[in-house]
């Protein structure tokens, strides 16, 4: 009975101490607070024009000759994608940048520097990057 | 509490993430401004889509990036200090990603 | 000997008095040499005895003075007035938590959070004292090492914007401690910890802002734990689908 009592007082306790708890507001605009919080929230907004180039690429491929032709020249598609083009950069800028602290290499008891790693996703981006175009220029000028 | 069936999305959101920052550069590159800077001409770059190999590398530029963007998006409401939306949101985004793969595949088989 | 002053705003909430938190402001003498905690230890031993904060050690081991100190999470034996002097410096308790008086925080999640992933040995044999001590080579230990040094002062809980609006995210050092332990050799609690750890409201909530990493006094870097801890639940999940998959025993 008097452990009841006990449990009892100690609960009742319990909720004075979290009535007189005072919880701080946490700021709705905290990643226009700190520039770092800006540029995270940049990176995740990519994610609408990565988004919207992946819907844009399915849309070719159905699209006719003649629309096909339409969507991929002229000044309106071309500033369109360099806007998309300049958020996809910032989106591989900032995945390389962030791949050594989800891959980590071993040699030994050593940690492969993480430098070392983002540089060798450069360099592999770069010269992926110029095949691509090189081989569709080829292959679309020597297909012609 | 059962683990959550998150890292089934999380490994589509990552493998998405890598091919977008591979890729899409070079790609947009190509279907934005190869033609207007009179690299390759239009009805060229159009035969070049018509390719099986290159429908099929369409195909994994449409979907995985789908997954990455969904993931994001639905994640965002975690962000904004509004994780009860997180289930709603991840449905709607998630769905659209598969929704997108599915017509991919459409576009890629009825191409061949 | 100090001929100046520095000034600081406390964050006082006293709720026997006022049910809202107010800030004082207070001079202290401006020293090169004295951390905040010096000043706050100035003001309650010849301003105003009724201040409350925790601390301890006075040399960033304890881990018990975190505090925002003009926003930002910091050990405050570990900041110097002249870092901020003659700004005026506005000391706060960490974010995210709820305050029981002044700078005093409320750790009871915390402490729950860290029960709930385990953050302690789970022996993946148990060994009796004839049987000897466990060993582990140099680059086993290697492998865990960074998250090993969390001093469990909570500055990463309350850089975390996560956190700050959704409690029942399990959070950066916590996690952090669950991967040390997963990724010990001697450990065999990886399925235990995987319950929690990969909840909803485990690594999945994360969403990398990173700033955890940014404020932690000891370089444990909590964002980078999450991110590997994702990556071994993923191994993990596709391992579990093929029949040759073998389960997970470590990293």
């Amino acid at each position: 009975m008097s452990q009841v009592q006990s449990h009892d007082s100690e609960s009742s306790a319990r909720g004075d101490h979290a009535a007189r708890l005072y919880h701080q507001p946490w700021p709705s605009d905290w990643w226009l607070r700190r520039a770092s919080f800006t540029l995270f929230m940049i990176r995740e907004i990519t994610a609408v024009f990565v988004g919207g180039y992946a819907i844009f690429l399915l849309v070719l491929l159905f699209l006719p000759a003649g629309a096909f032709q339409a969507a991929v020249q002229g000044p309106v598609s071309a500033f369109m994608h360099v806007i998309v083009l300049v958020m996809a950069l910032y989106h591989t800028v900032t995945w390389l940048n962030l791949t050594p602290k989800v891959l980590v290499v071993w040699r030994g008891e050593e940690r492969v520097n993480p430098i070392l790693l983002t540089a060798a996703h450069y360099v592999g981006w770069i010269v992926l990057s110029l095949v691509i175009v090189g081989l569709v220029v080829f292959l679309a000028g020597g297909g012609a | 509490m059962p683990r959550s069936k998150e890292v089934f999305w999380w490994s589509l959101f990552s493998a998405g993430g890598v091919v977008s920052a591979f890729f899409f550069p070079a790609t947009i590159i190509i279907t934005g401004l190869a033609v207007t800077l009179g690299w390759v001409t239009a009805e060229d770059l159009h035969a070049l889509v018509q390719n099986p190999l290159v429908r099929l590398y369409l195909f994994v530029l449409i979907s995985l990036p789908l997954f990455h963007a969904a993931h994001r998006l639905s994640h965002l409401t975690i962000d904004l200090g509004l994780a009860h939306a997180r289930r709603p949101s991840a449905i709607v985004c998630y769905g659209a990603a598969i929704v997108g793969t599915l017509l991919a595949a459409v576009g890629v088989i009825t191409g061949l | 000997m100090a001929d100046e002053n520095a000034i600081l705003e406390v964050f006082r909430y006293q709720p026997d008095q006022k049910s809202e938190p107010t800030f004082q402001r207070y001079e202290v003498p401006f020293h090169e040499e004295w951390v905040v905690l010096d000043a706050l230890n100035y003001i309650k031993d010849h301003l105003d005895g009724t201040l409350s904060y925790r601390w301890s050690c006075r040399m960033g081991i304890c881990g018990s003075c975190g505090m925002m100190v003009n926003g930002d999470p910091k050990l405050t034996c570990s900041v110097f007035l002249r870092d901020y002097h003659p700004q005026v410096m506005r000391v706060e308790p960490l974010r995210g938590f709820p305050v029981i008086r002044d700078l005093v925080i409320d750790l009871d999640d915390f402490m729950n959070k860290m029960t709930e992933v385990k953050a302690w040995m789970i022996p993946k044999e148990e060994r009796s004292i004839e049987q000897g001590e466990y060993l582990q080579s140099p680059a086993q230990l290697a492998r865990y090492r960074q998250y090993s040094t969390c001093i469990n002062c909570t500055l990463c809980y309350a850089a975390c914007p996560v956190y700050g609006r959704h409690t029942e995210f399990v959070g950066p050092a916590a996690i952090a401690l669950a991967q040390r332990y997963n990724m010990d050799s001697r450990d065999g609690g990886y399925e235990e910890r995987a319950e929690t750890l990969f909840d909803e409201h485990g690594v999945w909530m994360c969403t990398f802002v990173g700033d955890c990493s940014r404020v932690c006094p000891k370089n444990v870097d909590p964002a980078a734990a999450i991110q590997q801890a994702k990556v071994s639940a993923t191994k993990d999940f596709y391992r579990s689908l093929v029949p040759w998959g073998k389960r997970r025993t470590e990293t």
